[in-house]
C-alpha cells in the first residue's frame, strides 16, 4: 500500500493528469486515472515517446526538468501520485 | 574477394569512441571486441539487444570477426522473438542488463577488465561475409529478414561520410538519440563512425536535458544524430546544446520550418538521411536549401506502374520503397508522400495490413482494422496515433490492448481502440472513409 497522498498532491495529481490528458490526446478522462496505477504499459499505457511529451509540459508548466540519469524514471513514472511528488518537490514555478 | 578492415582508425591510440566520459583507443575496442568473441557460445546467430552503444558495437564487432550474424529485429516484443527464434533456432541474445527479459538463452556482456588491454593489428573482414539479418514487420505477420554483407555496409557508410564530410575534418565525437539496433542507427551511430575514423559516444540521451549533458560531455567537434521527434523537442524545450559542427536526421522527413529553425538555434547544418531497413540509407539533403534528395552514387530509382523501386550500388536487391517518389533527374527525387497502406508513427514503420492481420489474430477478435486519421490533431511533438475500429464480443478494449502489446511495437498500440458490432467494407475489403468518420467520436 502506498501511503496516502497530501491534499495538496490530490490537487497536483489532477491537474497532471488534465495536462497529460491534453498533450497526448488521451482518451480517459483525467479523473479516471488511476492515480496509484503505472503511467507506462499495463496501467496507463503510455510508451517512451509520451513520456518524452509529459517531460516538456511538466519542464515548461512547473520548471522541473527530468532526466535520465538524475532520478529514477521508472519511479517518477511508476504511477501518478509518483509522478505528482517528484514535481511537487522540485517544482520552481 | 577483397577484404574490408574492421575499423578505420589507422592508430591504435586513435579513439573509437567516449563511454563515461572518457575515451577509448582503437586498440582497446579490438582487444574487447576479441574477449567478447572468446567468451560467446558456439551459435551463429546473436540478438544484440546492448543499449550502451559502446557494448553494442563491440557485441557487432566480436560477432563480425568470429563469423557470427548478428540479428537486429524491429521490435522486442514476445511475439517477435517467438518469430525470431523460429527463424534462427540457435538464437542467443547478447545483453547488458541483468534484468533484460527477451525470452531467448541470455548471454551477459562480459566484464571488459578482464580481457587484454591492448590487441593490433585491425582484423580484416571478407566483403561477402554475411554480417547482420534487419527485419522488418512484413504484410503477413512473419518478419522478413533481409541479408546484410559487410563490403555493402562499409561502402554505404563511406559514401555517407563524403556526403557529410566527416572525414576531412575528424575525429568527431558522435552523439546519438537513436538506438543503435535499427538501420539508421547502426549506419550512422555505429558503422559510421567505425569506418569513417571518428568516435561514437556510447551513451543514448533522451530527454532534452540529457542530450545537452551528453554533448556537453563529448569534445568538440560534435555531431548530433537524432530523428524529428528529438528535434521538436529540443525546440520545444527552448534548451541550449554546446556547440554542433553537423546535425542529421532520419526516420520520417522533417518539415522546412522546423530545419530552419534547428539550424538557426544551434548554429549547424542540418542534413537529412533518406532509406529503409531494406535498402540502408541511399540518399540525403540539406533540408534548409532544398527539398530535393541526392542520392548515393550508382544508386537507382525505376519507377514501374507507380512504384518506384531502388537498387544498385550496396543495395543488396531491388527494393519496392514505400514512399512515392517523383524522379527529378539523373540522381535526385522528390518525397510525396506515403504508399496508402504504410505508416509512419514516431519514426516506426509499419502497413495497415500487417497491424490488421495481429489484430485479428487474437482469439476472440472477429474482424479489425487499423487506420491512421491524417486530420487527427497532433502533439506538440508531432505526432499521431492509430486508431483501430475492433469486432470483438467476447472480449473489452483492455485485454485487446494487453494482446496486442505482446505483438506490437508500442507506437502502433491503437489509440482510440472503438469496439463496434460490425465494420462495413466496400467489395474490394477496403474500409471508406464515411465509414470510419460515422463511427468515431467527434473530435
Amino acid at each position: 500500500m502506498q501511503p496516502a497522498a497530501a491534499p495538496n498532491t490530490r490537487d497536483l495529481e489532477r491537474e497532471i493528469a488534465d495536462l497529460m490528458v491534453q498533450a497526448l490526446n488521451l482518451n480517459v478522462a483525467a479523473a479516471d486515472i488511476d492515480p496509484a496505477a503505472p503511467l507506462y504499459r499495463e496501467g496507463l499505457g503510455l510508451d517512451s515517446i509520451d513520456i518524452l511529451e509529459i517531460a516538456l509540459v511538466v519542464s515548461r508548466r512547473y520548471g522541473v526538468d527530468i532526466k535520465a540519469d538524475s532520478e529514477n524514471n521508472h519511479q517518477i513514472f511508476g504511477s501518478l501520485t509518483a509522478l505528482a511528488e517528484f514535481i511537487a518537490a522540485r517544482r520552481t514555478k | 574477394m577483397h577484404a574490408v578492415p574492421l575499423i578505420a582508425h589507422g592508430s591504435p591510440d586513435d579513439v573509437v569512441a567516449y563511454r563515461n566520459g572518457g575515451p577509448i583507443c582503437a586498440a582497446r575496442f579490438i582487444a574487447d571486441a576479441a574477449h567478447l568473441a572468446s567468451g560467446l557460445p558456439a551459435v551463429r546467430h546473436v540478438l544484440n539487444a546492448c543499449k550502451d552503444r559502446y557494448c553494442f558495437a563491440v557485441g557487432l564487432a566480436a560477432c563480425i570477426a568470429s563469423n557470427r550474424v548478428s540479428l537486429l529485429p524491429s521490435t522486442h516484443t514476445p511475439e517477435a522473438i517467438r518469430q525470431l527464434g523460429r527463424f534462427a533456432p540457435d538464437a542467443i541474445c547478447l545483453s547488458d542488463d541483468p534484468a533484460c527479459d527477451i525470452a531467448l538463452p541470455q548471454f551477459q556482456f562480459p566484464d571488459l577488465a578482464a580481457g587484454d588491454a591492448n590487441m593490433w593489428p585491425v582484423p580484416s573482414i571478407a566483403a561477402d561475409q554475411l554480417v547482420a539479418y534487419v527485419f522488418t514487420s512484413g504484410s503477413t505477420g512473419v518478419p522478413v529478414p533481409h541479408a546484410k554483407t559487410w563490403g555493402k555496409l562499409v561502402n554505404c557508410v563511406q559514401i555517407e561520410a563524403g556526403r557529410l564530410r566527416v572525414m576531412a575534418t575528424g575525429p568527431r565525437a558522435i552523439v546519438a538519440t537513436v538506438p543503435p539496433q535499427h538501420m539508421y542507427g547502426l549506419e550512422s551511430t555505429v558503422l559510421l563512425p567505425l569506418q569513417s575514423a571518428n568516435a561514437l559516444c556510447a551513451e543514448r540521451p533522451f530527454y532534452p536535458a540529457d542530450i545537452a549533458s551528453a554533448l556537453a560531455a563529448a569534445p568538440a567537434p560534435r555531431m548530433l544524430v537524432s530523428t524529428p521527434v528529438h528535434l521538436r523537442a529540443l525546440m520545444a524545450a527552448n534548451i541550449d546544446l554546446p556547440a554542433i559542427e553537423l546535425i542529421l536526421s532520419a526516420t520520417a522527413p522533417l518539415d522546412e520550418s522546423l530545419a530552419r529553425d534547428v539550424e538557426a538555434r544551434y548554429a549547424a547544418p542540418l542534413l537529412e538521411i533518406y532509406g529503409s531497413t531494406e535498402t540502408g540509407q541511399v540518399a540525403s539533403r540539406r533540408t534548409t536549401q532544398t527539398a530535393e534528395w541526392q542520392l548515393w552514387p550508382k544508386v537507382t530509382i525505376t519507377v514501374r506502374d507507380g512504384q518506384a523501386w531502388v537498387e544498385g550500388g550496396h543495395v543488396e536487391a531491388a527494393t519496392p520503397m514505400g514512399d512515392i517518389l517523383e524522379v527529378t533527374g539523373t540522381d535526385r527525387f522528390l518525397l510525396r508522400g506515403r504508399v496508402a497502406d504504410l505508416v509512419n508513427i514516431a519514426g516506426k514503420r509499419s502497413s495497415l495490413a500487417y497491424l490488421d492481420h495481429q489484430l485479428t489474430s487474437i482469439p476472440g477478435v472477429l474482424d479489425g482494422a487499423f487506420f491512421l486519421r491524417e486530420d487527427a490533431p497532433a502533439t506538440e511533438i508531432g505526432i499521431t496515433r492509430l486508431g483501430a475500429l475492433v469486432v470483438a464480443p467476447s472480449l473489452d478494449a483492455k485485454a485487446i490492448t494487453t494482446r496486442l502489446r505482446e505483438r506490437l511495437d508500442p507506437a502502433f498500440l491503437p489509440r482510440p481502440l472503438l469496439l463496434v458490432p460490425e465494420i462495413r467494407r466496400n467489395a474490394t475489403g477496403k474500409l471508406p472513409l464515411h465509414v470510419l468518420r460515422s463511427l468515431l467520436p467527434e473530435t
